[in-house]
């Protein structure tokens, strides 16, 4: 797959990571060598192999409802650029 | 004294031949007059390693100490460690002082470990030379114009350079193996689930584990057993009991079925490595082991498979890193979205950002299929052939590296290139097995990497089989120049 | 023409767990900003999520409740997207194999007529937090109390047909989830809130039209507006030769119609996958039998015995199980008036409930326990109390009908 201009846009928009214009092109260029590798993988037919998500194929194990962790705020909020009022402050969202 | 090993300072603080504060002050005075010119050290914490040296000498006088008790020892910087700055390699991390300690971190500290600093990295782990961190490229103690190594490389280099007795690393697809062969090193990567990825900050969570780089067998399972362990905080860590995995390294390998996947032998493989490799298989034939060819089918499919999964996990992982709660934040943000993706955009660098594109885009409508579950479905095929394998062998032996350590800047601008140095690496960790780097020998004055591969939980007999090795060869007390 | 709503709810349950879906900080409502947010909540570096044994229980009890399958094995998913109230920048949820499979409760038609309705899963997931608009000048403020709060969220078929059947069925759910004790139901609070999916068709047509979803109505009333106003407003775009767009709405409650939300640059894709941080969760035979001998008695069965053991109409057994509490008052008095049945429910849902709705109280809140009203039906009963006066009372409930808000 080699990947264009608007590939390279619609990812990093939904990767949230601002490009500058001037490195599109070589961001697609490396984006696509690297598809190109992993596409390798079409060598080989899985049509009746499952898919794979965990090395061990263990279950989950649960915790008991039980609150452990206390107010921290004031530890956490130290490593925030902008609180106010105990609140994380963002440029105004806006919902509607 | 910093040319013992860590079972050697153990001896000598229990013979009380020297202090943990006396033993503290020759490392921190080594990292003052040598790490300028390695780079390997991101955060010393001096003051820290100190008053933690004076408790071990304490816990010592009461009779209340481990082997561990009083030994200096380094953290990748991807352990959080509370009130040290944990920046993961990262710009983004540059102003992140962790509120608590990784569960490793804890574990070796609770067992009277120095923590002498933090050390520098692949940003966020994704690299094979410890080239793409932010505080700028780390060097081989062996070689300073070459790479030691990574993403562990720091790790690595402070254990060369004998800044640290011993370090801690991760190894996603061979971030300790590949360093520790490097840099003339043994260094483990346990089973999945062995070791607690709590407060290990997650690069690819279903690869991610975390081990020791130390100087031999012997250091690396003293260590590990302080590492391993079920931890309740982490879902995916295996409840099995604990385990001491020195108890069996003495035993004989007579007998031991060493495998050698044919397809590791081939093409790609420089042929000074291949004949250390060689050479080291006829010393384990020596010691009693049975050698015979195996084959793994599907490895060629590792690096493909292994970079839609790392990316994909990676992609989701590193979305918490939005510039709202802590770590870096652009100026003037415009909106929310601009906040965002300026924040990113300039907090990580190049590697991460196309890890995160690449994960992004297997992940995305209309090509999860043909990406993300396809690279499953063949990370299936990779374990069943090492499933396969083990009913063969006990243990299987290869190189760890396609290479010797090769020069800064040699692979930094073509990405793909750089992946394939992790070739005899990755595979291990698409299917959860322990293996284990060990020095075999030398190609010049570079050292050459040993890989051996264990089943799940094997972790006991490749540190049994390794220090056989290394007690009938001496590669591993080979020390660079200057540092021995 | 002649328009066919098609309703679908997924209604948001919050699961009254005392800790968080994934970590161990208190889901409690109302504390200071930020005060209940852990490592984990917040989406620090490294840290990891364990699921709450207790969330699981009360979502398989929800789906033994409904009749529904469930999954011996089933998978969190991360839901991918970026706003700064999803600390993660993802949601942990269950996306293809979800904790409870198909179900299905029955609730009451307008022409009385019993319907089943479809409930197509009901899966596990972890709340966000909460974005104020007010709280800091020129800013939006992020409060991540709520982030990690244990979900339910329970998908119906689209087999309501209109906004007061989509009513009755949320308030039979609202009213199980309450009778399980896996919810406090408390809607003013999100503890309950739902999204609509609303579509019309020309009657007799089977093919699905455009569907609209409305999200986050949080009361009864809203709901059928909400519902009633898109309805109308479906018809009359294609009334009027337009078309219907899927979009998601909003449902402003000042001026009573929905809205649509602003567009966002490009359509969501949430690259759902499974999540790494957690294995299958798998349920044992007796994990699941454990939780079934914890089923109380539930709303229908209930009526059904009130009916035959004490000899109520439909209607008025319906009224005194619509939820849990009343039902335990009512039985509570009848004991205490040594069995006077009849005399207890009328007196439950005249006198009593009309005080209630009076002074916007609960039963719980009932200034005059059980069995002192008991005590008092049974002085009635025997004459001590002059009947006339009783009447009298009577007479009243007629115009007190007693409804939840």
């Amino acid at each position: 797959m080699t990947l264009e201009k608007t590939d390279v846009e619609r990812i990093a928009w939904l990767a949230r990571l601002k490009l500058s214009d001037n490195d599109i092109p070589e961001v697609a260029r490396q984006l696509s060598s690297i598809l190109a590798l992993v596409e390798q993988m079409n060598t080989v037919d899985t049509v009746s192999v499952a898919p794979l998500a965990h090395p061990l194929e263990l279950s989950l194990k649960l915790r008991d409802d039980v609150v452990t962790e206390g107010n921290q705020r004031e530890t956490f909020q130290a490593l925030a650029s902008h609180v106010e009022a105990g609140l994380y402050c963002v440029p105004k969202v806006i919902d509607t | 004294m910093h040319k013992n090993s860590l079972i050697q300072l153990s001896r000598a603080l229990d013979r009380r031949e020297i202090s943990s504060v006396e033993l503290t002050e020759i490392y921190l005075d080594r990292i003052a007059r040598m790490d300028g010119k390695y780079n390997s050290f991101i955060t010393v914490t001096a003051e820290l390693a100190r008053a933690q040296a004076r408790e071990a000498d304490q816990r010592r006088q009461a009779g209340n100490n481990g082997p561990l008790t009083g030994i200096p020892i380094a953290h990748k910087d991807i352990f959080c460690t509370r009130g040290v700055k944990t920046s993961c390699g990262s710009r983004m991390l540059d102003n992140f002082i962790a509120p608590y300690d990784a569960t490793v971190v804890e574990k070796l500290r609770r067992a009277g470990m120095v923590m002498l600093g933090k050390t520098n990295m692949d940003e966020f782990a994704m690299g094979s030379s410890t080239e793409t961190s932010f505080y700028g490229p780390v060097r081989n103690p062996w070689d300073l114009e070459r790479v030691p190594g990574g993403s562990s490389g720091g790790s690595a280099c402070v254990v060369a350079a004998r800044l640290a007795p011993a370090a801690t690393g991760t190894d996603t697809g061979g971030s300790i193996r590949q360093p520790a062969a490097l840099c003339g090193l043994t260094g483990i990567k346990p089973t999945y689930g062995t070791v607690s990825r709590y407060g290990m900050i997650a690069y690819a969570s279903s690869l991610d584990q975390g081990g020791p780089i130390a100087r031999s067998a012997e250091d690396a399972a003293l260590l590990l057993t302080a590492m391993a362990g079920f931890d309740a905080r982490d879902s995916t860590s295996a409840e099995r009991p604990a385990e001491d995995y020195s108890t069996h390294l003495e035993d004989s390998i007579e007998g031991l079925r060493i495998g050698l996947p044919r397809e590791f032998f081939g093409e790609g493989l420089d042929s000074q490595i291949g004949a250390v490799i060689e050479s080291a298989v006829k010393q384990f034939e020596r010691l009693g082991a049975v050698v015979a060819e195996i084959s793994l089918p599907n490895t060629r499919l590792s690096i493909p498979a292994y970079y839609v999964v790392a990316p994909a996990e990676c992609s989701s992982n590193l979305a918490r890193f939005d510039g709202v709660r802590y770590g870096y934040r652009c100026d003037d943000a415009a909106d929310i979205n601009d906040l965002f993706s300026r924040s990113r955009g300039e907090g990580f660098g190049a590697e991460v950002k196309r890890r995160i594109m690449i994960g992004t885009y297997a992940l995305s409508a209309g090509y999860y299929d043909a990406y993300y579950l396809k690279a499953q479905r063949i990370r299936r095929l990779i374990r069943d052939d090492f499933h396969r394998a083990f009913a063969e062998a006990d243990v299987i032996l290869c190189p760890t590296s396609p290479t010797v350590a090769f020069k800064l800047g040699e692979k930094t601008d073509d990405p793909v290139t750089m992946y394939l140095s992790d070739i005899y690496t990755i595979s291990i960790n698409l299917a959860g097995l322990p293996a284990l780097s060990l020095p075999a020998g030398f190609v010049g004055r570079l050292p050459v990497g040993l890989q051996l591969i264990g089943d799940h939980f094997g972790e006991a007999r490749l540190l049994n089989a390794a220090h056989r090795y290394q007690q009938a060869t001496d590669w591993h007390l080979r020390a660079p120049e200057g540092c021995g | 023409m002649d328009w066919e709503p098609v309703i679908g709810l997924e209604i948001h349950a919050q699961l009254a767990t005392r800790s968080k879906i994934f970590s161990g900080a208190a889901t409690a409502y109302g504390a200071l900003p930020n005060t209940q947010a852990c490592g984990v909540d917040l989406g620090l570096p490294g840290v990891l999520p364990v699921l709450n044994k207790e969330a699981v229980r009360m979502a398989v009890k929800f789906g033994l409740a409904i009749h529904a399958d469930i999954s011996r094995r089933s998978v969190f998913a991360r839901k991918n997207y970026f706003y700064p109230d999803l600390p993660k920048g993802y949601q942990i949820s269950q996306y293809e194999i979800p904790i409870v499979g198909r179900g299905s409760i029955e609730i009451e038609g307008e022409n009385g007529a019993v319907m089943r309705i479809g409930i197509t899963r009901a899966h596990l997931e972890e709340d966000a937090g909460k974005s104020l608009h007010e709280a800091v000048h020129g800013m939006s403020g992020i409060d991540l109390n709520r982030a990690g709060t244990p979900l339910l969220e329970i998908v119906s078929e689209p087999e309501l047909r209109s906004a007061k059947q989509a009513v009755a069925y949320m308030k039979k759910i609202h009213s199980l989830v309450r009778y399980l004790e896996i919810c406090d139901g408390n809607m003013q609070e999100g503890s309950f809130r739902c999204d609509a999916n609303v579509s019309v068709r020309p009657r007799g047509q089977t093919k699905f039209g455009t569907r609209a979803e409305i999200k986050n109505l949080n009361s009864f009333r809203f709901v059928e507006r909400a519902i009633n106003y898109e309805i109308q407003r479906q018809i009359d775009l294609l009334g009027s030769g337009g078309r219907v767009v899927q979009e998601t709405r909003l449902y402003d409650a000042e001026r009573g119609e929905t809205r649509s939300m602003r567009l966002k640059e490009e359509a969501n894709d949430y690259r759902y996958f499974p999540d790494p941080d957690l294995l299958p969760l798998e349920l044992s035979e007796e994990f699941i039998a454990g939780v079934e001998a914890t089923l109380p008695e539930l709303p229908d069965a209930k009526k059904h015995r009130f009916m035959a053991e004490f000899g109520l109409s439909a209607y008025d057994a319906a009224l005194l199980t619509a939820n849990r509490e009343t039902a335990d008052y009512f039985e509570a008095t009848v004991t205490a008036s040594g069995g006077q049945a009849k005399l207890s429910a009328n007196w439950v849902m005249g006198e009593v409930m009309a005080a209630l709705n009076r002074e916007s109280k609960d039963i719980t809140q009932s200034p005059i326990s059980p069995t002192l009203l008991g005590g008092l039906v049974r002085r009635i009963a025997d004459n001590t109390i002059v009947r006339s006066n009783v009447e009298r009372r009577r007479r009243c409930r007629h115009y007190h009908r007693y409804e939840r808000p």
